[in-house]
Parts: C-alpha cells; sequence; structure tokens
C-alpha cells in the first residue's frame, strides 16, 4: 500500500525504523522520562531559578515557581552583615527543607549517563551512516515557501502529511526531531555538566558559554519543559497519523 | 615539629599521591560500599569515572571580592542548641564550653593512619601557611552563593601529621555528630581547607565555627561544619547513620 504524501514521493506505509534507531530511542525515552521525574523532584527543594552564577533564598529571583511546599515558605532568622550595611548577608535557616535530593540526584546521574551514552551513539550513528543527511536534514526543495506553509497548513488542519511509520519525514517532522535529537538533549547534557563543581574546574568555559551555575539551571529547566512540549506534540502526531501503526514502526520496525 | 621529619611526611605524601595515580590508572581506585543499593552503585560509577577522566588537581574559579554573595547558612547552625535537628546531648555542651571562650579551649584531633597522632588547637591552624580563595558554594538543593574562604591547607595538616603512604580516606568528625569522608585525591587538593575565615573575619558559628572544611569540588554539604577529629584511614570506614551511605546519600559529589 502506497500513498502520495504533499511532496509527491512515494511512500510505503509500512516502512519502519531501522534496528539501531529504535534501539536509542527507546533508551532516550526512558532516560528522559527518569530524567524529568528526579528533574522535578531535585527541583522541590529550591523551586528559585536565577541568572549568573550565584542565587539563592537570600538574593532576588528570576523565576519563583509555585512547586511542593518550599514554595515562599523557608523562614529565615536575623540578619547578619559581612561587610556593611548594603551587603551581602547571612540568614541562619530555621528549619530543614522538604527535600527529595538523596535518591533524586542519584537516580538523576544514573540516568544522565545512560541518556548520555544512548544519545552519544545515535547521534555518532546518524551522522557517520549518513541517516543525518538523508532522512533527517531538509532539502533545499522542502525549505521553499510554499512548502515550508503547506507543510504548516496541513498541521494546523490537523492533516500531517501521510507518511510511513518510519522515513522519509515531512519537513515540521524533520525539523522536530533535528531539533529534540541534535539542539535539545544535547543542551540538557551540556548544561548538566556545566552544574558540577568538579568538571567545570577541569572545563570553566562550560560556565562562560552557559552564562554560570545558575543560567545553567535556568536553562536545563526551560529545555526541559520544551522537551515535554515535544513529547506531547509527538504522542498528538502519533495518535493522528495511527497510533498503532506507529508504536510497531518503532518496535518491531515495520 | 623539624625539618627533616617534614620531609619524610612530604615524600610519604608525594608517595601516596603516585600510589592513588596508579590506582586510578589500573581501574581499582577503592569505592564505598554500596549494600547492593542501584543508587549508590549509580554513585560510585560516576566517582571512578570522574577520578579516571579528570585531573587530580584541576582547580575550582576563583573570583574577586566584588562578586561574593550573600549566604544562607543551612543545616546545623548552633550545635550547642538543643532544639537543632543535629543536637548531641554529649558534643553539644562541649562546644558551647569552646565557644563561650573564643574557641581557646578547641582541639582537632588528628588520628588514624598516620605516623604523629595528635591534637591540634586553632593559634596551630592559623599559624599555618594561610591560603584565602573566593570560591562558589553549591548546595545540592539548587542555591549557590560565593564568599571568600581563610584557612590552611588540608594537606599541610597531614604532612605534619605523617599521614601513611597507603592511607586512601580521611574522615571528618563534627559537633553536630556528623562523621563523612573524602578521599586522598581530595584531600591534597590544593583547594581543600581548613577554613578559620569568612569573608574576612572568624567563621561565624552559624557557618561552622571554630573550623569548618572546604571541599570546592564536591556539593556543599562535604564542607562540614565544626569539626572536631579527623581519621585517616586506609580502607572506607562507613560511620553508619552519621554518614551519607546509609542515611540515603552520596558519598561522592562532584555533580
Amino acid at each position: 500500500m502506497s500513498a502520495i504524501p504533499a511532496h509527491g514521493v512515494a511512500i510505503d506505509l509500512h516502512r519502519g525504523h531501522a534496528i539501531w534507531v529504535r534501539v536509542a530511542h527507546w533508551f532516550i525515552v526512558a532516560s528522559v522520562l527518569t530524567l524529568v521525574f528526579s528533574g522535578v523532584a531535585i527541583l522541590v527543594a529550591h523551586p528559585r531559578l536565577y541568572w549568573g552564577q550565584t542565587g539563592n533564598s537570600l538574593t532576588m529571583p528570576l523565576i519563583e515557581l509555585p512547586l511542593g511546599p518550599n514554595y515562599h515558605n523557608i523562614p529565615f532568622g536575623p540578619a547578619t552583615h559581612f561587610f556593611g550595611p548594603n551587603g551581602p548577608v547571612s540568614q541562619p535557616r530555621l528549619r530543614e527543607v522538604y527535600n527529595l535530593n538523596g535518591w533524586a540526584r542519584s537516580l538523576h546521574f544514573i540516568v544522565a549517563w545512560t541518556l548520555a551514552f544512548s544519545l552519544g551513539a545515535y547521534l555518532l550513528v546518524s551522522l557517520v551512516s549518513g541517516h543525518f543527511t538523508r532522512w533527517l536534514l531538509p532539502s533545499g526543495a522542502e525549505l521553499s515557501p510554499a512548502n515550508i506553509s503547506a507543510d504548516i497548513r496541513a498541521h494546523m488542519s490537523l492533516r500531517p502529511p501521510q507518511t510511513s511509520g518510519g522515513p522519509p519525514y515531512n519537513l515540521l517532522q524533520k525539523l522536530a526531531y533535528l531539533g529534540v535529537a541534535f539542539v535539545g538533549l544535547p543542551v540538557m547534557v551540556i548544561t548538566g555538566l556545566a552544574m558540577s563543581p568538579a568538571f567545570t574546574a577541569t572545563f570553566p568555559i562550560l560556565m562562560d558559554i552557559t552564562g554560570g551555575y545558575q543560567s545553567a539551571r535556568t536553562i536545563h529547566f526551560l529545555m526541559m519543559c520544551l522537551i515535554v512540549v515535544f513529547l506531547i506534540v509527538h504522542l498528538a502526531m502519533m495518535a493522528l497519523t495511527g497510533f498503532g501503526r506507529q508504536l510497531r514502526a518503532m518496535t518491531v520496525g515495520r | 615539629m623539624t625539618r627533616p621529619r617534614l620531609l619524610t611526611s612530604r615524600r610519604a605524601i608525594l608517595g601516596g599521591l603516585v600510589g592513588a595515580g596508579s590506582l586510578a590508572v589500573s581501574g581499582c581506585t577503592k569505592s564505598p560500599p554500596t549494600y547492593g543499593d542501584v543508587l549508590r552503585m549509580g554513585d560510585n560509577f560516576t566517582y571512578q569515572a570522574h577520578r579516571l577522566l579528570l585531573p587530580a588537581n584541576a582547580l575550582v574559579r576563583v573570583y574577586s571580592r566584588q562578586d561574593i554573595t550573600s549566604m544562607p547558612a543551612t543545616g546545623t547552625t548552633d550545635p550547642s542548641d538543643p532544639k537543632g535537628d543535629s543536637y548531641d546531648a554529649k558534643l553539644g555542651p562541649l562546644y558551647r564550653r569552646d565557644a563561650a571562650n573564643a574557641f581557646d579551649g578547641w582541639r582537632l584531633s588528628v588520628e588514624g593512619a598516620v605516623a604523629r597522632p595528635g591534637s591540634y588547637s586553632l593559634d596551630f591552624l592559623k599559624r599555618l601557611p594561610a591560603q584565602t580563595q573566593i570560591t562558589r558554594h553549591t548546595c545540592e538543593e539548587g542555591w549557590t552563593a560565593i564568599a571568600e574562604w581563610t584557612g590552611a591547607r588540608l594537606s599541610a595538616l597531614l604532612q605534619i601529621a605523617g599521614a601513611r603512604a597507603n592511607a586512601r580516606f580521611v574522615h571528618f568528625h563534627t559537633y553536630d555528630a556528623q562523621i563523612d569522608s573524602i578521599d586522598m585525591v581530595e584531600a591534597l587538593h590544593p583547594q581543600t581547607l581548613l577554613a578559620y575565615g569568612m569573608n574576612g573575619r572568624d567563621l561565624p558559628i552559624s557557618h561552622g565555627a571554630p573550623v569548618r572544611l572546604r571541599v570546592e569540588r564536591q556539593i556543599g554539604y562535604k564542607s562540614m561544619k565544626f569539626l572536631r577529629r579527623i581519621v585517616v584511614s586506609e580502607n572506607f570506614i562507613d560511620p553508619g547513620a552519621a554518614g551519607p551511605i546509609q542515611s540515603g546519600w552520596a558519598w561522592y559529589t562532584g555533580i
């Protein structure tokens, strides 16, 4: 059975994904879901985001997230000034905060290893095997204004161009996969490493390219939100184009 | 203290470093026990990877005085306060007595795998070569602060005590009844301090007076406050519930 999609390439509706794509995909799915879960658990301990190297309960946050029992609820004792009346202060915290980091941090870092290995393998094989240029990189013709607007209109009307279970992908599909695999997840790894005191002792450049520890933490959070949005849209597109068929293409491969 | 003794212990320390280096290369740096907990296995995997891949003496970034920020005092803020979460009925009153006398009677005991066990006063530590560094404190909760720390290098005291060449861990006991340890790579790191000064003054009680540890390449809880005792050992000593592993926390926190 075949169909003619908007851009005129005959496709096989029962074409699935290559075995290495399927293996990497599910390792990355398991890693990302566990990382989101443990990451939110870590964030609950201090649901405030900052910019630069530093930020704490005694400094101004960029964003305060209404997340968990620590939101606006950390009691401090009187301030002692280190230098002058307007300079930095110290204040004793009057009780322990709600904190899941004993397990959440260690779980986050175990799964960060599985993500690093599976994502690294996926990116490497993609580039070396030609998968990247053949299936993911949009061609010049695809980037024509007419095709871009046609593809956007098709998606907006919830009638995306008909696709196989695997490649070829339509333009927005290519951009979404490129965005999450080649930009989003690598940014998560880089901003994650930028928060490691041991790693940044050896590679201080990570603090400079991310803007500092707290900037890296803020980018890490915002990119996590974008990846969750990708995940929701990804599942919605699966549902629109045949959930069972898409799931088969990514598991048994046809 | 005489020079030849210092030279001997320096040689011992260098021997220890070379030993630790070759152990790391052969991939068998000693790790703490996991008790079958997969989380602790992950911690140990990260520890081994860091020791294998990252240079032992990489220095953390240092900042200037203008970069100093406010810094919350968290965890125990006074070990003599009976209402504190980690108040110890035996140690709390001892701390109160020392604090009342500007820590004149305070002693830091150094024992275990050392040639010359002994205890050292605050004055003694202040007579050692002083090092001041403005560094970022990174709390596991997610907040950070920059402060200036002044103290003696831990490596200097380990030299004086004559840490044995095969010693691999340094354990710290505190007045709020915490016990935790670092490996010899971290203990001999040039930025690992026994800090008695903060932001140009004596270290305040809420930040760990009279002496706290600064372990700059790990998360904040490794920079233990209110030190009272140092134990050097060849093997990892698990202090049970007083330490991180059995209370459900990572021992190595370079990330």
